[in-house]
């Protein structure tokens, strides 16, 4: 921590530190960008962290009911798209993939590329949501739906709606946190291309990129656990 | 400041994970019995870990953060074994 | 420089006019917004409770009918548990004084801390909306099947509420955490934090971590109520009690987030008002993140009768029985703290002391209900109602009064008249034992909780219990008066009225808005009333 005597232009190379120092981006309350990203990044993890209880409440009672109805719920799951569900899997990553190129690119100061990359991360959750559209409307279609509507084969169709209601409840949480990371994406594409970020200061880029991720690790869990319950009977 | 890391690393861990992706796929068409879930959950927690280390630069980050993610799984996992520890132990013993 | 004139500028004049509060990013500003918001809650939160020892002063169901009498209590519940004590110290005392105890200049993200207020007025704006539509009936815990199939009362929209307000104390928990960690003054390592700040990180801690288990049990039950999607309905295959592992994963930690902060209060009340350092600090400080930790682990105690495995709730109960050891190491090294020391029984002192005594008989009666065959007898009795009570009133309750006598001076500059302050606290420790010591015996004598009326040879008790909640009224509302008063005719307080060694006592009161002038520089232990010189640099 600098004290009264530390002057910043007496340190050799201090000029990228002078800057750091007192960059536009630094808040009055932090000492430096260092301490101030540092905060950020401890933040957001809190935050994913506490993302990570949200959804395991969902996980939790998904746990419980498919060890108490494992074969209704195996054939419930079979009735799911799982192509359609294996394609999202691929196009979630690829879009991980996308963002940490464009906080690569944010990182090296290569604002248009930035921007390809966000929005290429964008488009590729847009065909996400779509794709799931696609999912959704067929669950309608087949009455899978849970409510008045609800029909399902079988001698237990009540606890094979208990399956499908999980389903709609996770899923359905997943891509209502997939469009708050659009709406964030879009915010980060705005900046970008109000040239607010540099390679001294990204930390918006970065903190979105984990937000993103951690969308991703969501499905790379919902899609084993509700696709793949029982696929070889 | 933090780590630029090479794309390079990005390329392969995406190729990792739409190998793995593919593998739990194929191998759900298989009956493995009680490995089936076992499998499938493995896979998937091999796929975060490297989307956490890498994508999400843990690997490069500082072992404060490194807790925070620990503590938020090992939470879950409270809640999901003190949960379980009722439900799988009903109707056990005489009660 | 003379201490007994107020600072010509400080974080309250600083800026005028209603914007400059309403959109103010200083932490000391919100700390202010939560502490009047809150106040307001308390006072509608007490309107209930007497209106339910009205009710129980005797025996038939006279007052009001059984569904209007479960609104009572649930309200009740709501509005003390959500929108007072969970909020109350970290929202007023940690938002003022977590910058200041660690040297820097505002929370790590002060922004964010203003809209942790603003969500929570929102939350709190539902719950209101439900009370004012008329109540909810299912009781603060929401039991499913009840509140997802047959009350007929405004679950939703109080649910909604209690859901938006939870995301207020994850933003304050996640501000905490970050701050702590990261914007320390030079030289202040850990193990020189107050054990407020320790009391303060533990708490968060369990913000963080629990707060979003209570708020996706709650879309749970507002997806079963409206869309009856059979998540907790055996007709779908569901299991009611799966809501309340899910609740009570939740609620039980909750009950050391509104009891932690108040014993880091006690901590410092304890340190400066026998002028000697807190024994045991290490022990001290650990025990509160073994509190939060061990915490998470015992909810089960909540349901032992509900149908839960036998195995299940023993492993329930001996973790019950180990988180009490942490709270016993804290009450042993406080009393430790006060053996010898240079004891001065100023207001904040004896709201301290009170919540020794206090927090000791509701920990220990802890331990009767963790106890299995117990536990069935004394279930759902006044048994329980008391215990939480000594533990909510007794113990937090006192501690939020005891910093806020302590702060007062430093966030004001006022001091406030010490006798009537005194009177007040005495007031409070007699009606309180009143209203709920003989809550323990009715309890015991198998007297239900929730019931609107009760069998007759329990009224003397109850006319007791109720007698007591006056007194306690009473006692809760004589601040209010002397509290307001001194801001106005209040003595000038100075720096440091109370001669603390602690760190927020070396800015003039009010501090000016950046906290400190020059970044303090930590040199020496958190207590040290040897040399009160040495361990500022």
């Amino acid at each position: 921590m600098p004290d009264a005597a530390f002057d910043p232009r007496a340190v050799p190379g201090a000029d990228a530190h002078a800057a750091a120092l007192h960059s536009p981006a630094l808040k009055h309350h932090f000492d430096d960008l260092g301490q101030q990203k540092e905060a950020a990044t401890l933040g957001m993890w809190l935050f994913l962290a506490t993302e990570v209880l949200f959804f395991g409440g969902l996980f939790a009672a998904y746990l419980l009911y498919r060890v108490w109805y494992p074969d209704v719920f195996g054939e419930a799951s079979r009735s799911l798209d799982i192509t359609l569900g294996s394609v999202n899997t691929l196009v979630l990553i690829g879009s991980s993939l996308t963002m940490a190129l464009a906080v690569h690119a944010a990182a090296t100061g290569q604002r248009r590329t930035l921007m390809i990359f966000i929005a290429l991360t964008m488009l590729l959750g847009a065909v996400f949501l779509g794709i799931k559209g696609v999912e959704y409307y067929d669950k309608i279609v087949h009455h899978h739906v849970p409510g008045p509507s609800f029909h399902f084969e079988g001698p237990t169709p009540e606890r094979a709606q208990l399956f499908f209601s999980l389903y709609f409840a996770m899923t359905g949480l997943h891509a209502f946190h997939m469009v708050i990371g659009l709406g964030l994406m879009t915010v980060i594409l705005l900046m970008a291309w109000r040239g607010r970020f540099s390679a001294t200061w990204y930390t918006p880029v970065e903190m979105s990129g984990l937000y993103w991720h951690f969308v991703d690790i969501i499905w790379i869990f919902l899609f084993p656990l509700l696709y793949l319950v029982d696929r070889h009977s | 400041m933090s780590h630029v890391i090479p794309r390079r690393i990005y390329y392969v861990i995406f190729a990792v994970l739409v190998v793995l992706t593919l593998v739990t796929t194929e191998v759900a068409f298989f009956d493995f019995g009680l490995m089936n879930p076992v499998i499938a959950l493995t896979i998937a927690v091999v796929k975060a870990t490297v989307v956490v280390l890498y994508f999400m630069h843990m690997r490069y980050s500082s072992r404060l953060t490194m807790v925070i993610g620990a503590a938020g799984i090992f939470w879950l996992g409270i809640l999901l074994a003190l949960t379980m520890s009722d439900y799988l132990a009903r109707g056990a013993g005489t009660y | 420089m003379d201490s007994l004139t107020l600072p010509r500028t400080h974080y309250a004049n600083a800026e005028y006019g209603l914007r400059s509060w309403l959109l103010t990013t200083d932490h000391k500003r919100i700390a202010l917004l939560f502490l009047g918001s809150i106040s307001a809650f308390f006072l509608i939160g007490g309107l209930f409770a007497m209106l339910i020892r009205l009710e129980l002063l005797t025996p038939p169901g006279d007052m009001v009918g059984a569904d209007t009498y479960n609104k009572l209590f649930t309200m009740h519940g709501i509005v003390m548990i959500f929108m007072f004590l969970i909020p109350s110290i970290p929202a007023v005392f940690g938002n003022f004084f977590v910058p200041i105890m660690v040297g820097a200049k505002d929370l790590a993200f002060p922004r964010l801390n203003l809209l942790s207020w603003y969500i929570f007025m929102i939350g709190g704006l539902f719950t209101l909306a439900a009370i004012a539509l008329g109540g909810v009936d299912t009781g603060w815990t929401f039991y499913t099947p009840f509140s997802t199939h047959a009350s007929q009362s405004n679950v939703m929209v109080a649910a909604v509420g209690v859901f938006i307000m939870g995301f207020s104390s994850i933003l304050t928990g996640l501000n905490f955490i970050v701050t702590i960690h990261t914007m320390r003054a030079p030289g202040l390592t850990w193990f020189r934090l107050p054990l407020f700040i320790w009391a303060m990180y533990a708490t968060s801690l369990i913000n963080v971590l629990g707060t979003p288990v209570l708020a996706i049990s709650l879309v749970a039950v507002a997806l079963e109520r409206a869309l009856h999607i059979g998540i907790f309905d055996p007709a779908y295959g569901g299991d009611p009690v799966l809501f309340q592992h899910l609740f009570w994963f939740y609620s039980h930690p909750a009950v050391y987030i509104m009891v932690l902060p108040s014993m880091g209060v006690v901590s410092e009340l304890v340190a400066t008002f026998s002028r000697k350092n807190i024994f045991g600090y290490t022990f001290v400080a650990f025990s509160s993140l073994a509190i939060a930790v061990f915490g998470f682990l015992v909810w089960g105690h909540h349901m032992f009768v509900a149908g839960m495995s036998v195995y299940g709730a023993m492993i329930f109960s001996i973790l019950s029985f180990m988180v009490a050891v942490p709270s016993a190491v804290k009450v042993f090294n406080w009393t430790a703290t006060l053996y010898k020391g240079s004891i001065s029984y100023e207001t904040p002192m004896l709201y301290a002391l009170g919540f020794i005594g206090l927090f000791a008989v509701g920990g220990l009666t802890g331990l009767f209900l963790a106890t299995l065959a117990v536990d069935v007898h004394v279930h759902d009795t006044y048994f329980v109602v008391a215990h939480f009570h000594y533990i909510m009133v007794g113990g937090a309750l006192m501690g939020y009064l005891g910093a806020l006598h302590y702060w007062w001076p430093k966030m004001t500059g006022r001091m406030y008249p010490d006798l009537i302050g005194r009177i007040a606290a005495v007031t409070v420790f007699i009606g309180f034992n009143l209203t709920f010591f003989p809550q323990f015996v009715l309890g015991y004598l198998g007297m239900p909780r929730r019931y609107h009326a009760y069998a007759e040879e329990f009224q003397a008790l109850n006319v007791l219990s109720t007698a007591g909640a006056s007194i306690l009224a009473v006692g809760f509302l004589i601040p209010a008066f002397y509290l307001l008063w001194s801001l106005k005719y209040g003595k000038v307080a100075g720096a440091n009225p109370w001669g603390s060694v602690s760190l927020e006592w070396t800015t003039p009161s009010p501090p000016p808005t950046f906290n400190f002038d020059e970044t303090p520089v930590i040199a020496g232990p958190a207590y040290d009333y040897r040399e009160p010189e040495a361990k500022r640099a």
